[in-house]
């Protein structure tokens, strides 16, 4: 069985720092019994990428990235600004589609399907992967057709079946309590906290396979951001999560398996491409890095 | 006066000195442009409704034939003039404003950056200057000259001049709307259509009504399309379709320019007519507009 704790990119240098001890105290949080316990096989994996290339026209935003991301798993990509965390999630549910002159080099394969092949729809893509941004985005309707507007588009229209998604959506994120009784009130008009959980319940109102989410927190005061963190953990059984994350805590706290990304920068032309450094287990990552760069990142000793 | 310099010389005034000079004069050239910008509407309003509220009556606005010149006010009615405003203007807004509005969607969701959608945007602000009355002669060459003098040939160089102000003013709404939102949509599935129709008109509804509207009182007001489409008759013409009919604005410029008292009241009194209804339209579609846009805060 192959080892995913070994997926670092090693056609990357590494320099002699890597091996040098620096003493990082065990953040509580990483001391889970259960971290090692099952390996996932190759029929876990969601997503494979295989040394993917994204342009953003001529310009190259990242490069070389290989990973996979396993079901049930909760995958952090962590990395300074800049460095292609955004523009490969926003990859991986073709939302970068949406950017004129954005395109794919290399394979990206969801449950074993080209997600790039001739005849794949995005439409189709992104109902099965669902996306939630950084900065909470409720429509302008209310709060009840916030929440039904992925089940409506999918054609469902049975006032009773709506109703019943809407609640167990809410529950879900764990809005529900909170907006039962004005769920005909504007979606603006809730809190960041709140409306970030009205927009991850409008994600789980299709029943996606995939929840993608682009640093979901980081407008967030840390009681909102907790709530965030714990439903990540109650959904996960259901959902595979990839996170998109600034915030290492939120890393460690969350994540099964961490990516750190980094930037290198051409200095002939100027250019800055992102490319994925090391990959594994988060334990791994924050304890015992392999590659330098990663350990100055999470020690905290860069960017 | 109080002391309001503090401990040890602190002084929490504004400073005196050119910061100051200078916010003082900006205050008070934005309020001399206000008032300035204030006065020749008052002096409109104020003009037209001492003039023309004594005119108007019941019998002013509901009655007809529209009497000669020489007769004196009080006589007929406007009713032909006033049918023959709403029927051509509504004719014009249903032509201009589901076109415009389409066109507009076409510009900002799906022409992108294309030759297509950057010629029509062009052509589009080339149109807003075409002068009224080419619009009309236009209007007359291709279709009056064909099909003969008709309410929908006066709609038709309505519509002319309103569309481009639809196409601009909506055009504007569209880019204002977040892309977060149209992303959101994306994110759950949606297609193109859907996004466009679910989240975009209705997060722009607000504006998109305004400019419609704007377009819509603008065309109510002119004479001059309708100098060579629509003739200029005394009586009611209920058929929008044919034959020569009337509107407000052609009897305002007829009647004003009479040398007779009677003429020259009745043309006030059209005139607050035509403001009146362009009054009601805004503060119906106001309503309108804050039902559609009740999520929007």
């Amino acid at each position: 069985m192959e080892q995913p704790e070994q997926e670092t990119v090693t056609n990357l240098p590494r320099t002699e720092t890597a091996t040098q001890e620096v003493p990082m105290p065990e953040p509580a949080a990483l001391r889970r019994p259960d971290a090692a316990a099952q390996e996932p096989g190759p029929e876990d994996r969601v997503f494979e990428t295989d040394k993917i290339s994204i342009y953003y026209g001529s310009f190259r935003a990242v490069t070389d990235v290989t990973l996979s991301i396993y079901q049930n798993e909760i995958t952090a990509f962590i990395g300074p600004s800049g460095c292609g965390k955004t523009t490969v999630l926003r990859t991986l549910n073709r939302m970068n589609d949406l950017i004129p002159g954005a395109h794919v080099e290399g394979d990206v394969r969801y449950r074993g399907a080209s997600l790039y092949g001739k005849d794949v729809s995005p439409i189709a893509v992104r109902r099965r992967i669902g996306m939630v941004f950084q900065k909470p985005n409720p429509f302008p309707k209310s709060i009840y057709d916030n929440v039904a507007y992925g089940p409506r588009i999918n054609g469902e229209h049975n006032k009773k079946k709506l109703d019943e998604i809407v609640e167990q959506s809410l529950r879900g994120a764990a809005l529900w309590d909170e907006v039962k009784d004005r769920l005909g009130k504007s979606g603006l008009g809730l809190s960041g906290g709140q409306a970030q959980r009205l927009c991850i319940a409008r994600t789980l109102a299709v029943e996606p396979d995939v929840v993608l989410m682009d640093e979901p927190c980081s407008a967030l005061d840390p009681i909102a951001t907790g709530r965030i963190e714990d439903l990540m953990q109650e959904i996960k059984s259901k959902y595979t999560i990839v996170i998109v994350t600034h915030n290492m805590q939120q890393a460690t706290r969350v994540s099964d398996r961490t990516a750190f990304y980094s930037v290198l920068v051409n200095p002939e032309s100027d250019t800055r491409t992102g490319v994925l450094v090391e990959y594994g287990r988060t334990q791994q990552i924050f304890e015992d890095p392999h590659d330098s760069r990663t350990q100055s990142y999470v020690t905290g000793r860069m960017g | 006066m109080a002391v309001i310099a503090g401990q040890q010389g602190i002084d929490l005034r504004e400073p005196k000195g050119w910061r100051r000079t200078s916010n003082r004069i900006a205050t008070f050239l934005m309020v001399l442009a206000f008032v300035l910008v204030i006065i020749p509407l008052g002096f409109v309003l104020f003009t037209v409704i001492a003039k023309g509220a004594s005119i108007i009556s019941w019998q002013f606005l509901t009655g007809q034939p529209i009497p000669p010149n020489v007769e004196p006010a009080g006589v007929g009615g406007l009713w032909p003039a006033v049918l023959g405003t709403i029927e051509i203007t509504a004719l014009a807004t249903l032509f201009a404003v589901p076109l415009g509005i389409l066109g507009a969607v076409y510009l900002n969701e799906y022409g992108g950056r294309g030759w297509l959608a950057a010629l029509i945007g062009f052509m589009s602000d080339v149109m807003t200057g075409v002068p009224s009355i080419v619009m009309g002669l236009f209007i007359f060459s291709i279709w009056v000259l064909h099909f003969g003098y008709s309410g929908l040939a006066g709609a038709f160089a309505l519509g002319c001049l309103m569309l481009p102000v639809v196409i601009r003013s909506t055009d504007e709404m569209l880019k204002l709307v977040p892309n977060s939102l149209r992303e959101g949509s994306y994110a759950l599935g949606a297609t193109k259509a859907r996004v466009t129709v679910t989240v975009v008109l209705p997060a722009a509804i607000g504006g998109i009504v305004s400019g419609a509207l704007l377009a819509v009182a603008r065309a109510a007001g002119e004479t001059a399309p309708l100098l060579f489409t629509i003739l200029t008759v005394t009586t009611a013409n209920p058929n929008v379709f044919s034959g020569p009919t009337t509107s407000l604005p052609s009897q305002i410029f007829s009647n004003a320019t009479q040398p007779y008292t009677g003429a020259q009241d009745r043309a006030w009194g059209a005139a607050l007519t035509l403001i009146a209804i362009c009054f009601i339209l805004m503060i119906a579609a106001r309503i309108v507009t804050a039902r559609f846009s009740r999520y929007s805060r």
